[in-house]
């Protein structure tokens, strides 16, 4: 894909809003490299503190499930009540189960 | 069981039928559309129009508001809308951001701008004459974007609602930093009263304006609100604008040019003129004072711009290139 020479590559943008959360998808952005994206992200997305740390992923790199196949991709769980705690019965008096 | 092309095409429709009944039902029960979501057509033309106008309004709302910076009063001042005039540029990138989930990219919406295929709110072809300006803009301009903004939090695409919640967080310092500097000039010397009450004359139908026409004559008001990508009318967000904005202007002891104002004890609003729908129009078309300048200055940045993209653009080939041969 050949783009105009003044076009630089899209990035997605993850910030970890703080310490003990994950990163968070939070938007994208134009860069022409790595230092740059990290640069940029930092300037749109955390002007008010609102990151600790960013992750800058070429948006060619990301693989996506695809919404069109949203029911039958995540079908499997969706009987799979067993997999959940109140499944169990826990008898009466039994305690730190 | 022939695959015969009438029976192909039967079968394409009924697909097509399921793909909008789909679509039909997550609007009706507020489930989000996401990119790649199948959508029809109309809906995603009008949703990249939209999110991509209200990009370029962010983006050229920059240049009447730089425009003081150099001549802000006060350091306090002067770092105050320096951090407004960053957020909005900020605004403008969340904005292109979405609408480029709806398979556009930068390059084609600053085209569209730029030939003039695309337009930018009208407020900002307006100039900005004194220091009060910025004060009245901070106060009512962004105090309509508010109004407005925090009504498309619940609008239906997905990233344009992500959008609007980030920017509805951002927006508040704005007309605070507005309003206060309305409070200094409002509460200052004779001439500073006067400045502010003549910014507040030439801003105060603008800002009504950029609510849109009558809902009766808004032609995309259907489809916008069956989809819910509008989630109030204009006529309802204008009146609102109104009714928390007079109690401000009193507070100021500065009268809204409006002769035809008045509380409504029935109706519990305030009734209000008519706004002048020809110089509505007129500016909407291209007329407004500041259009040509506004234009020829966002295509000179850009296009200044271009040997800096170019070179970063290089560098970073270079660098790429250089670690593969080492």
């Amino acid at each position: 894909m050949t783009n105009a020479p003044d076009q630089w590559p899209l990035w997605e943008v993850f910030v970890r809003t703080k310490r003990g959360l994950n990163h968070q998808h939070t938007g994208s952005l134009y860069a022409a490299d790595a230092k740059m994206a990290l640069e940029n992200a930092r300037d749109l997305y955390t002007r008010r503190q609102e990151g600790v740390s960013i992750w800058a992923v070429p948006a060619t790199e990301i693989t996506a499930s695809s919404p069109e196949d949203e029911g039958p991709f995540f079908e499997p769980a969706e009987d799979k009540v067993y997999r959940h705690p109140t499944f169990y019965p826990v008898p009466d008096g039994v305690e730190n189960l | 069981m022939s695959n015969t092309p009438e029976r192909s095409e039967s079968a394409a429709e009924t697909h097509s039928a399921d793909l909008e009944q789909g679509f039909l039902a997550k609007i009706e029960s507020e489930t989000k559309i996401e990119p790649k979501d199948w959508m029809p057509d109309a809906y995603r033309k009008t949703l990249i129009r939209q999110i991509a106008q209200h990009a370029h309004s962010e983006v050229v709302g920059m240049q009447p508001e730089g425009n003081w910076i150099t001549r802000a009063p006060t350091l306090h001042r002067k770092i105050g809308l320096l951090a407004k005039v960053q957020d909005e540029c900020g605004h403008g990138l969340y904005l292109y951001s979405a609408a480029e989930t709806l398979g556009t990219s930068r390059e084609e919406l600053v085209t569209a701008l730029h030939e003039g295929r695309m337009k930018y709110s009208s407020i900002f072809n307006y100039p900005t004459l004194t220091w009060a300006d910025i004060g009245a803009i901070g106060w009512l301009v962004d105090g309509a974007a508010i109004v407005n903004q925090i009504s498309l939090c619940r609008t239906s695409y997905g990233p344009y609602a992500r959008a609007m919640v980030r920017i509805c967080k951002e927006e508040s310092f704005h007309q605070r930093q507005g309003y206060g500097i309305m409070v200094t000039l409002a509460k200052g010397t004779a001439d500073q009263r006067a400045m502010a009450q003549d910014a507040l004359n030439r801003w105060w139908w603008p800002s009504l304006m950029m609510f849109g026409p009558h809902d009766s004559d808004s032609a995309h008001t259907q489809s916008s609100t069956t989809w819910k990508i509008k989630r109030q009318s204009n006529d309802e967000l204008r009146q609102r604008f109104v009714d928390i904005t007079v109690p401000q202007a009193d507070y100021l002891g500065l009268k809204l040019p409006d002769p035809d104002l008045r509380w409504n004890a029935d109706r519990s609003h305030y009734d209000f003129g008519e706004i002048d729908w020809d110089e509505f129009w007129r500016v909407v078309k291209g007329g407004g004072p500041c259009h040509l300048q506004r234009m020829a200055t966002r295509k000179a940045a850009h296009e200044n711009g271009r040997w800096v993209r170019e070179a970063a653009a290089v560098y970073a080939h270079k660098q790429r290139t250089d670690q593969q041969v080492a």
